[in-house]
């Protein structure tokens, strides 16, 4: 019973990739595509088994940046949430700062910053990461913390319960489901920025560099094999982010994957 | 209905009202909400406010409640005044839609006044058991709210109002949203439930039937000024199904319908009860 709906969901998209992939495989090689235009399938794949180690490597250095700037990002968001939360004149000042923030592409911030510390650093590259991760993590759990019911508001009211109470019992928990909603978001984007964040210059590692490597030197394989690293990468992230969701929220957990 | 009778023996009442008014601010000049409201509700006793909408009967009830501050008037509760009384957690308030808190256990919900009130673990969980049980729900302590039908989520409301064995339970529709079938079945257990505690109710509500099956008094109010335009005692001896099928039920429920109908109802009287579901949405 239980295998046969995990089946039922599997199944589908597993064999949309099958297609997909083997119609890619002979459009390029029926139809002569060259290489620059659109590599095969194949290729990608044999430069991926060539260059995993480097790739590897890469990834684990992209992905320490994407991590250590979700979670600054992470906790500058909650922490400012909850005193916006509290303090609404805060909140009403923070919030349109945010949405300017927001309004802000990596590709604008990340070559300032990298101009701003020194070549070798890695710094600037997590503050980009920390600055795409807050967004989200922010305005979702502002909302979650703003959130309170008229039938709760009474009722806490009637237990002549302080704000803090207040907090604890019902704005935390309620906000949650939202937190973990922004989390979510954040982690996806998180490893976006940090790929995107190694284009503009500074030191020569990580996946996206890698990817402008290879391009630079003509090996499209090469750069699309990164990129299956770069998409693996976010969805581990990703799926990090939903099991954690999981296992804080249990059976409230709603999202699906 | 004045009480200047009270002596320093006896028990107070569970609520004195006073020369009782409320009045609202709107943008342009004010509505008056309620008047002159001077009611005695003593201990124990079973008393439901029914009205049209706009009437002021929520209102009152959040008056009582020191939910609401009142305008004029005095409010006594257990012989103190209604902010004494709810910072001593005399009262108990069970609201129209249950309010659980869909990420706690049943049980955690029915102590939740407990724990925010700093009682300790164990006394806690008995107080939780004894409640569940008095509402009948104690296979359920363990689940979670949105796991229960509407019936069993206002059970566990009610449980959780009850908990600090409060002199007095104020319930605001609290039976609204059920279906006909399930809302009798609660009327019973309320009769009950009210009986065993000895706690005074006061029971807002729309229904005729529901007020006379409940109450020893129904106050029948009428908005525009919201005021109380008659008591009508009902003598029932004890709830049963077969009290419903009574001649005494039907001539009661005669009696509060006249009553209501004494006055005649207009559209505008639908401002006080928007101003009510604003101030509940505040």
């Amino acid at each position: 019973m239980k295998v046969g709906r995990v089946a039922a969901v599997l199944i589908p998209p597993i064999l949309f990739g099958v297609l997909f992939i083997a119609g890619w495989q002979l459009l390029v090689r029926g139809a002569d595509i060259s290489q620059f235009v659109l590599p095969a399938p194949s290729d990608i794949w044999s430069s991926a088994i060539d260059q995993h180690s480097g790739i590897f490597a890469d990834a684990r250095y992209t992905g320490l940046n994407a991590l250590v700037g979700l979670a600054l990002g992470t906790v500058v968001g909650v922490l400012l949430a909850a005193v916006a939360a509290r303090l609404p004149i805060f909140g009403g000042i923070v919030t349109p700062l945010v949405a300017g923030l927001a309004a802000i592409p990596i590709v604008a911030l990340a070559p300032l910053l990298t101009d701003m510390y020194s070549v070798t650093s890695s710094l600037p590259r997590r503050l980009v990461v920390a600055v795409a991760a807050f967004v989200p993590v922010f305005i979702n759990t502002l909302r979650g913390l703003s959130r309170l019911s008229p039938v709760h508001r009474e009722l806490m009211q009637s237990y002549a319960a302080s704000g803090t109470a207040v907090l604890r019992t019902i704005r935390i928990p309620g906000a949650m489901p939202h937190f973990f909603t922004g989390l979510r978001i954040a982690s996806s984007l998180a490893v976006i920025t940090a790929v995107v964040s190694e284009y503009f210059g500074g030191e020569s590692v990580g996946l996206g560099s890698r990817i402008t490597d290879s391009v630079g030197q003509s090996d499209y394989p090469a750069a699309w094999a990164t990129v299956l690293g770069a998409v693996v990468l976010g969805l581990i992230f990703y799926v990090i982010a939903l099991l954690l969701e999981r296992a804080v929220l249990g059976r409230r957990a709603t999202a699906a994957l | 209905m004045s009480q200047e009778t009270t002596t320093s023996e006896a028990p107070p009442p569970a609520v004195e009202l006073s020369g009782v008014h409320k009045t609202f601010a709107l943008r342009r000049g004010s509505v008056v909400a309620l008047e002159g409201i001077d009611l005695m509700i003593g201990r124990g006793e079973f008393v439901s406010l029914i009205g049209p909408s706009g009437c002021g009967k929520s209102t009152l009830l959040r008056v009582i409640g020191d939910l609401l501050p009142p305008t004029g008037g005095e409010v006594l509760v257990n012989g103190k005044s209604a902010r004494r009384a709810r910072l001593d957690q005399d009262y108990g308030f069970a609201f129209q839609q249950a309010g659980l808190l869909d990420w706690r256990t049943v049980q955690a919900n029915v102590e939740l006044p407990l724990e925010l009130h700093g009682v300790d673990r164990g006394k806690r969980q008995r107080r939780a058991d004894e409640l569940l049980q008095l509402v009948g729900l104690s296979d359920f302590a363990k689940q979670r709210p949105p796991q229960l039908s509407g019936g069993m989520q206002q059970r566990v409301a009610i449980a959780r109002a009850l908990a600090e064995s409060p002199a007095l339970l104020l319930m605001d529709e609290p039976f609204g949203a059920l279906d006909e079938m399930t809302r009798e079945h609660m009327q019973t257990e309320l009769v009950r439930i009210a009986g065993e505690t000895g706690a005074a109710v006061v029971f807002v509500t729309h229904s005729i039937p529901e007020a006379v099956f409940l109450s020893n008094r129904v106050v029948v109010m009428s908005p525009r000024p919201g005021r109380i335009t008659e008591i009508v005692p009902v003598d029932l001896g004890e709830r049963t199904d077969d009290t419903r099928e009574a001649p005494q039920f039907y001539a009661a429920i005669t009696q509060v319908r006249e009553a209501l109908r004494g006055r005649a109802v207009d559209a505008t009287d639908d401002v006080v009860a928007g101003i009510e579901r604003a101030q509940g949405a505040l």
